[in-house]
């Protein structure tokens, strides 16, 4: 049976207009993004696609991007002035459109986000009401809702590592929600990432880190707080 | 175990078997559901009202003009015209509605109540119904979680979406949260609140979302005046206490089955109605982007 609605789904969220779905949800796709690149990004190649791609003018997505790149939460009354503030900031972006990608959902961002030499790719796509998915991260499946603590570790694609972080994460009390694993290819790298309940203590992750077959490592607590 | 919220009929046996107000089986519900206790819950909806007010004050006293051109201002102009269609009252509420919705337009805070695109109908009627008979927050709060009550019963039976149920879906439900937390503060008991809902079920239905360039703007702002209206006279017959005839419970099954049977173009795709007129249609090329790329079929392999 699906979650019961909360009375604050009903009298809430408080949110900044005009829809959830063209600013809440856009701001959180941009809230996780800067979260995977690991800080405020100095270069953003945005794309908008098939149905954003007419309308993110219209419904003020474009403010809500990058609103969202620069840490705004969704109920921040600056999200209006955002492009104002982003250029005081001298913040560097570029939008483009993108109409018929068949393959993408219908409200789909693209963010191609760089900061001190580090490039990070991250497709994101807005459901309704505020909710997201992280589709892809550097080409590889992630498919996470950022509702919950996400750990995301890219490592060599070697035998028992699957079982041998879920044993780490299960010795720090933490319970996994969902897990994704893909891989470019037998034997090269592979992507892991799970969403969990409660967030990691800061030694389990740098026992991660300190583990030779982990080639890198993404933590991201709940994005709204 | 704590009411669901199934149907209207089975909340007023659960009330009436546990001696409980409606709004105190809310209550029960938000703890028990979602692990809130009652200081939590009162301190989120005291928030939401804060914010709707707060809502109202800015669409009345800030610059509100969409980027479209669609939204210019208009709650500024009814609240401060001179001449009065029935009473000083009715302007206001007009006004009100109209002003928190703009605001919604225009990119500022509201409460999605039920959703952003019906975000000035509780504002405006509760802001409203306050002044007039000088109610305490604590009964307006109260008021605010029968409309949660009634809005989770009607998200369970029918929708609340525009996208699933069309504009009645939206404003429909806000119109009907309204007007029962109207009858509820003026001491209306269960038959008059659930009739008062049935009754603006009644006005609200068939409503389709058929918005001009797919913006939450026209007719989208109007609407929630209009409603804020039908909100108030639903709450005047029920507190008089006339019946809808037909049982709120059967009026939401009906508002799902109209809602089912809409064609998709009346469904926030702004493929029909209002949005495909001429002039819809003109408006909607001068907002939306024209300039944007167009995949080769190999590009999408």
């Amino acid at each position: 049976m699906a979650e019961k609605s909360s009375v604050f789904d009903m009298i809430g969220p408080v949110m900044i207009g005009p829809s959830s779905s063209h600013t809440a949800g856009v701001v959180r796709i941009a809230r996780a993004a800067i979260r995977v690149l690991g800080g405020k990004p100095e270069k953003s190649v945005i794309t908008f696609y098939n149905s954003f791609a007419r309308t993110y003018e219209g419904h003020g997505s474009d403010k809500a991007i990058i609103a969202g790149l620069m840490d705004f939460k969704t109920d921040d009354p600056r999200i209006k002035e955002a492009l104002e503030i982003a250029e005081k900031e001298k913040m560097d972006y570029t939008f483009k459109s993108v109409g018929n990608a068949s393959v993408y959902h219908p409200n789909t961002i693209k963010l191609i986000l760089e900061k001190e030499g580090r490039r990070v790719e991250v497709i994101g796509e807005s459901k309704g009401g505020g909710v997201i998915n992280i589709a892809e991260f550097d080409g590889f499946n992630a498919n996470f809702s950022a509702n919950l603590h996400t750990l995301i570790l890219k490592a060599d694609d070697v035998r028992g590592s699957i079982a041998y972080i879920a044993n780490i994460l299960s010795h720090d009390d933490c319970n996994i929600a969902t897990m994704s694993v893909s891989r470019k290819g037998k034997n090269a790298q592979a992507c892991l990432v799970i969403e969990m309940d409660s967030g990691l203590k800061d030694v389990t992750l740098a026992y991660i880190r300190s583990l030779k077959w982990v080639k890198e490592v993404i933590y991201i607590p709940d994005i709204d707080l | 175990m704590a009411f669901l919220f199934n149907d209207f009929a089975s909340w007023k046996k659960y009330c009436a078997e546990h001696d409980l107000k409606l709004h105190e089986t809310v209550l029960d519900y938000e703890q028990e559901q979602k692990g809130r206790i009652p200081d939590e819950i009162w301190a989120g909806l005291q928030k939401a009202y804060g914010v709707m007010k707060e809502a109202v004050e800015t669409g009345l006293n800030e610059d509100m003009s969409s980027r479209s051109g669609m939204i210019n201002n208009g709650a500024k102009k009814v609240f401060q015209h001179q001449q009065v269609v029935l009473s000083k009252e009715f302007q206001n509420l007009i006004s009100r509605a109209l002003a928190a919705k703009e605001v919604n337009s225009c990119m500022g805070r509201i409460v999605a109540a039920p959703t952003a695109g019906a975000s000035g109908i509780l504002p405006g009627v509760l802001y409203t119904l306050q002044e007039i008979h000088g109610l305490d927050d604590q009964k307006i709060l109260e008021g605010l979680l029968i409309g949660a009550g009634i809005a989770l019963i009607i998200e369970q039976k029918a929708s609340l979406a525009g996208a699933v149920g069309g504009c009645q879906a939206e404003t429909g439900s806000a119109a009907a949260m309204a007007s029962g937390a109207i009858v509820y503060c003026l001491g209306g008991d269960v038959d008059q609140i659930f009739n008062a809902v049935a009754i603006t079920i009644q006005c609200m239905l068939g409503l389709v979302c058929d918005p001009v360039a797919g913006l939450v703007e026209v007719p989208c702002v109007v609407r929630n005046a209009s409603a804020a209206a039908i909100a108030n006279s639903s709450a005047q017959m029920a507190l008089a206490n006339l019946s809808g005839v037909i049982p709120v419970d059967e009026c939401v099954d009906a508002m799902g089955e109209v809602g089912q049977s809409m064609e998709a173009r009346y469904k926030e795709t702004a493929l029909g109605g209002l949005a495909t007129t001429p002039t819809g249609q003109k408006i909607s090329k001068s907002v939306l982007i024209q300039d944007i790329e167009m995949l080769s079929d190999e590009d999408q392999e």
